[in-house]
């Protein structure tokens, strides 16, 4: 008999002994160390092949070993701590970055009940009924690490990356939020363990009363538009490329840890690859159904969502997201700052409002009751007569004036040759391609 | 730079001496910094073809606050000289300089007013790389070079020790020149026959 036994959904978590809960901390700990270790060795190995070179092959077999390498040397380091910088807040923003970091990871669902040494416990180490709301609070905490940083450190390349880093974080956290609205809609609630147990299999729509079909179960597909902001955003949140800014090297030196050397300097960089395994986690968990297996092994291997089988579904799934950040690092641009910011409020945010606003209408109506089939249909007639009558009205308007339809601008007078020397004319045609209407008047651009 | 610096001599201090040394050879992280045509050599060095990131150096560091290695690469002008050694003081210790290339180990062709003849009048050299660029092969052998000082540097008190002993062996040195107090050897006289 343990105090677990006979508890259900949330009441399950926090009754195990005291010694059960102290290891899976721990074990947590490891993992997101560990992580942190493979991820740096990952990225550097494959971003190496991406561009047809071997990347770190000498530490250890296949470079194995690089991140210790590199982790040893950063602690052997010399601790500079400038002369004018504020020295508590100097010594507590890593240390405000890196531990939000840590916490977020507490409320993933790492598998399901499993039995160690006799006792049936959940695979993650907590749960609560704000739970995704904990991860976007430690985000946001963690923005404190990194905007102190900047301010303590006295230096305008610092400062600037601070504010920069505190003002994208804090618009995507906005989207980021929105985007998880759709998903507390459909699982009726903000625990993980629910939004994995509610992504277990699809709910059943039927078409007119004709024929029932089974919809699909993970949220990526059935809420496409929420994942989509979700991995944008989910790039901003972890200052990574493309949206890097508050570290770009061109502009800002190091942005805000241009003052951190050695270990203060290591803890930014764990939060950063810590921050980016987490967030990945939680796309795991809220859009890719968690730990459960993918479609085609639970559809004939019952068993797979039972027991510690569940781990490697999960740690999959993990790793092909960390694989999708690095790969996007191989390949995209930065972005300039002016076009974050409006991706971020101009698009992300309105789109995500509007989706917000057509899930919400439709579990209304279908908590109501109401055949969704039909107004859906209503809804796609609706959207096919717009689409039509704007294709008519182009077609009665006649195509748009076109530039060269346009009556010839007036052109300056040539002006008077200066002197005896020969000046060139001062607006060539050329300087505007050399087809004749795009040829404009000097004085207008 | 802390505890490790402190430990007693002995079997524990060689111990930590290459666990430390073979952390630092290998995560050499370069200062983002170029000078002139040397600098697109040691670009070239981090091309697919060379690859410096095999031993973990493609991390280049743009503050250096976090750099362990500075790659002078290329002639550094007497306006540069400030700058440059600004850019050394901050990087934290230990640190370690190459001179690329004939220009920054002793002016190379630019023997005029403007260029310093040799980056060792602003930081302390440690490895001197001459061509005219050198090849980035050349770079390679001089940091595979470097990462063995690394490797075999001492720490603490093997650290004072050595330096005691290589002080000593600089008092001992004969000069080359001037040495009134041994015989001079004379050069044999070439007669015509």
């Amino acid at each position: 008999m343990t105090p677990c036994t006979g508890k259900e959904g949330l009441a399950f978590f926090g009754c195990d002994p005291w010694w059960l809960i102290l290891g899976k901390g721990v074990v947590i700990f490891a993992f997101l160390l560990l992580s942190v270790l493979m991820c740096v060795w990952a990225e550097r190995r494959v971003i190496g092949r991406m561009q047809l070179r071997p990347g770190p092959n000498r530490a250890g077999p296949f470079g194995l070993l690089q991140p210790l390498a590199d982790g040893i040397k950063g602690a052997l380091k010399e601790d500079i701590v400038p002369r004018k910088v504020d020295k508590f807040i100097f010594f507590l923003a890593p240390v405000l970055a890196a531990t939000p970091a840590l916490i977020s990871f507490a409320i993933i669902p790492l598998g399901p009940v499993v039995s160690i040494a006799g006792h049936k416990t959940p695979l993650q180490l907590t749960d609560l009924p704000v739970a995704v709301l904990l991860v976007l609070a430690m985000s946001s905490v963690g923005v404190y690490g990194v905007v102190l940083a900047g301010w303590a450190s006295r230096s305008p390349y610092a400062l600037l990356g601070g504010l920069r880093s505190s003002a994208q974080v804090i618009s995507y956290e906005i989207a980021m939020g929105l985007s998880f609205v759709a998903v507390f809609l459909y699982a009726g609630s903000l625990s993980t363990s629910q939004i994995v147990s509610a992504q277990a299999g699809g709910g059943t729509a039927s078409f007119f009363g004709l024929f029932t079909f089974d919809t699909p179960s993970w949220n990526a597909i059935v809420l496409f538009p929420s994942f989509v902001i979700y991995v944008f955003t989910m790039m901003g949140e972890s200052n990574r490329i493309p949206f890097d800014l508050p570290e770009g090297e061109g502009e800002l030196v190091a942005g805000y840890h241009t003052e951190y050397s050695s270990l203060k300097f290591l803890m930014f960089y764990l939060a950063e690859y810590i921050n980016m395994v987490t967030l990945s986690a939680l796309a795991t968990t809220l859009f890719l159904g968690g730990w459960r297996a993918p479609a085609p092994i639970s559809t004939v291997w019952p068993g797979a969502n039972s027991g510690w089988w569940p781990l490697l579904w999960f740690l999959g799934k993990l790793v092909l997201f960390i694989f999708f950040f690095i790969w996007l690092r191989g390949s995209l641009p930065r972005v300039r700052y002016d076009q974050l910011m409006k991706l971020g409020w101009k698009v992300l945010m309105p789109v995500s409002l509007g989706w917000i606003l057509l899930v919400a209408t439709l579990r209304a109506l279908r908590n109501n009751g109401a055949d969704t089939s039909a107004y859906l249909v209503v809804a796609g007639a609706v959207v096919l007569a717009l689409l039509a009558g704007s294709f008519v009205w182009d077609a009665i308007k006649g195509p748009p004036p076109s530039a060269a339809d346009e009556p010839e601008p007036e052109r300056p007078a040539e002006p008077e040759p200066a002197g005896a020397f020969p000046v060139p004319p001062l607006d060539a045609p050329h300087y505007h391609g050399s087809h004749h209407g795009k040829e404009v008047p000097s004085g207008l651009h | 730079m802390g505890l490790e610096e402190k430990l007693p001599s002995g079997f524990l201090l060689s111990t930590v001496e290459q666990v430390a040394g073979w952390a630092r050879r290998s995560s050499v992280w370069p200062a983002t910094f170029g000078l002139a045509c040397c600098a697109i050599e040691m670009m070239a060095t981090g091309d697919p073809r060379h690859d410096f990131s095999r031993w973990g150096m493609e991390r280049a560091s743009g503050s250096p606050r976090q750099a362990d290695l500075m790659i002078v690469a290329g002639r550094v002008s007497q306006k540069m000289g400030p700058v440059l050694r600004q850019i050394y003081d901050q990087m934290a210790e230990p640190k370690w300089v190459i001179a690329m290339g004939v220009c920054a180990s002793s002016g190379g062709m630019f023997n005029n007013y403007a260029i310093v003849q040799g980056v060792d009048h602003i930081v302390p050299v440690d490895i001197y790389l001459p061509g005219c660029p050198p090849r980035p092969e050349m770079l390679l052998d001089a940091i595979l070079k470097l990462h063995d000082k690394i490797q075999n540097t001492k720490m603490g008190a093997h650290r004072r020790k050595e330096i005691e002993e290589l002080e000593r062996a600089k008092l001992r040195a004969l000069p080359l020149l001037g040495q009134s107090d041994v015989p001079r050897i004379e050069p044999p006289r070439v007669t015509q026959s």
